[in-house]
């Protein structure tokens, strides 16, 4: 590692030791170490193909590694069985790269659906305020009636990250959240991505290769490189690294 | 999780597939009983598959029905036996064509469409966004469908059963002159339970493999847009061989049970 951690003051949330996964004869994650602290938010950098998503998709229980522990909220996930993985999943928010928003649903039945399906919530009234309000925090309350193939790529981010926050997760997973916007709507995602962190108090890991994404929204930024952390530490260390390859990132001479 | 991170070739992947569609169907007969069932959404299955079919069935079971009866006709009339065409169209309506042609109207329209929308479901990650938010895309997604499906084909087979009798009735006009009445006495005393009964009971096995068949593909879709073509093209194919296999055999467990 690079520089001394600064680790995070609250309690350990998430903890991957030694973690290994391959996809046939490609071994895509070497050695992963990390550790999230509740309230942090961490950015992975690195190049796209690395294999930065594979970890958080490990961390969901939608990819199973190889070897290694992946301790989230002290459990063990590739040793949780379906219901306990399931319990697990209604603690963590995963918004995905193209939002994943249900395209034969509205906005509002996109909302819903969390809400009636996982939290088995049936009181429609409170539904409805629920919609509302998370739809009103993201700035979407006009678009509830709409269809995604109606929203723009920035309200599709925007729709998919209310769906997401609705349940409130205590953990939010950010697959490339800003990738295929235009640079004005990337730092209103990002913004939005701080602001709603704010109101609804999650510990986040931020998959991207956007720096103005990271810049706005790192408490830490780790940095992946052939299936491996290779440096770790804030924004501004991480811009003065040693390293020559995390410099680079920064487009920063030394 | 282990077919999909192991590369596998040749008849071990045949193998593989194999088990891996027993799990799925265990997955899918599991989630039927584990409460939560999708009303609203079978309903609305219901309504995609069998009502939006109907008028495909129809047409084609009216042709099909006037075509066997001008089809047949040259061959009976050669042994003074036209008084003999509504008995044998219905016979041969309600024990295998209406059943089958039914079912591969419904194989390339349901079973394809079911694909496709499961694959790029699968592909745009709204199947793994609903996993991962601690839904049940198998309970939303698969039961409904795969219900629906075996609900409504004998539905639409019974419809185009019907229909095509009564395409029959308009092709038999065309030459002779047979009031609907009689037409309708004489085919309803040419069939008898042994002739609706099997042909009902396969249908029900026939929707169920349509529904299977489409859900299975689509919801294993390999990742990109190709795979979704290609998972909707597969669905037909495959659900057509079941279809084909299905009958084979309950022609044999019919002529077992009723005319032995």
């Amino acid at each position: 590692m690079a520089k001394e951690i600064p680790k995070g003051k609250g309690e350990m949330i998430i903890e991957i030791k030694h973690l290994k996964k391959s996809f046939g004869q490609k071994e895509v994650l070497k050695d992963i170490n990390l550790e999230v602290h509740k309230g942090e938010n961490v950015v992975v950098l690195g190049k796209s193909g690395e294999g930065k998503s594979v970890t958080i998709q490990c961390i969901v229980g939608m990819l199973t590694p190889d070897s290694g522990t992946l301790k989230v909220f002290g459990e063990n996930v590739p040793e949780l069985n379906e219901k306990e993985l399931k319990e697990l999943r209604m603690k963590i928010g995963f918004l995905f790269q193209g939002a994943a928003l249900y395209d034969s649903m509205t906005v509002r039945e996109n909302m819903e659906f969390p809400l009636t399906r996982v939290l088995k919530m049936k009181d429609q009234h409170e539904i409805d305020e629920r919609v509302n309000e998370v739809l009103e925090s993201v700035g979407l309350a006009d678009a509830i009636d709409k269809m995604p193939s109606d929203l723009s790529g920035g309200m599709r981010k925007r729709a998919g990250l209310a769906r997401t926050l609705i349940v409130n997760p205590e953990i939010m997973l950010y697959d490339e959240p800003t990738t295929g916007l235009d640079p004005v709507t990337s730092r209103e995602i990002s913004k939005l991505i701080m602001d709603m962190q704010k109101k609804y108090k999650t510990t986040s890991i931020i998959i991207t290769h956007d720096m103005d994404c990271a810049r706005i929204t790192a408490d830490r930024v780790v940095m992946m490189k052939d299936g491996e952390y290779i440096a770790e530490g804030t924004f501004k260390d991480m811009e003065h690294s040693d390293n020559e390859f995390v410099r680079s990132y920064f487009n920063k001479e030394k | 999780m282990a077919t999909q991170d192991i590369e596998l070739t040749g008849w071990r992947k045949w193998f593989a597939s194999i088990g891996d569609q027993w799990l799925f169907f265990g997955r899918f007969f599991r989630n039927i009983f584990s409460g939560g069932f999708e009303w609203s959404e079978f309903v609305r299955q219901c309504y995609e598959i069998g009502y939006k079919s109907m008028m495909l069935v129809g047409i084609t079971s009216f042709i099909m029905g006037a075509v066997l009866v001008l089809q047949l006709r040259p061959s009976l009339a050669s042994f003074g036996q036209e008084g003999m065409l509504p008995k044998t169209l219905s016979v041969s309506l309600i024990r295998e064509i209406g059943p089958v042609i039914t079912a591969l109207i419904c194989a390339g329209k349901i079973s394809s469409s079911i694909g496709a929308e499961l694959g790029s479901m699968k592909v745009t990650e709204q199947i793994d966004a609903m996993e991962v938010s601690g839904a049940n895309p198998i309970q939303y997604l698969v039961v409904t469908r795969i219900l629906a499906a075996t609900l409504m084909i004998p539905l639409l087979t019974i419809i185009g059963d019907l229909i095509g009798l009564v395409g029959g009735f308009f092709a038999i006009n065309i030459n002779d002159n047979v009031s609907a009445v009689l037409y309708i006495h004489k085919c309803i005393y040419s069939i008898d339970y042994s002739d609706f009964l099997p042909a009902f009971v396969k249908t029900i096995f026939f929707g169920l493999a349509i529904g299977f068949v489409g859900c299975y593909k689509g919801y294993n879709s390999n990742r990109g847009t190709e795979s979704v073509g290609l998972s909707a093209n597969s669905a037909v194919v495959t659900a057509s061989l079941w279809i084909f296999v299905i009958d084979a055999i309950a022609v044999q467990l019919t002529s077992i049970l009723f005319y032995h």
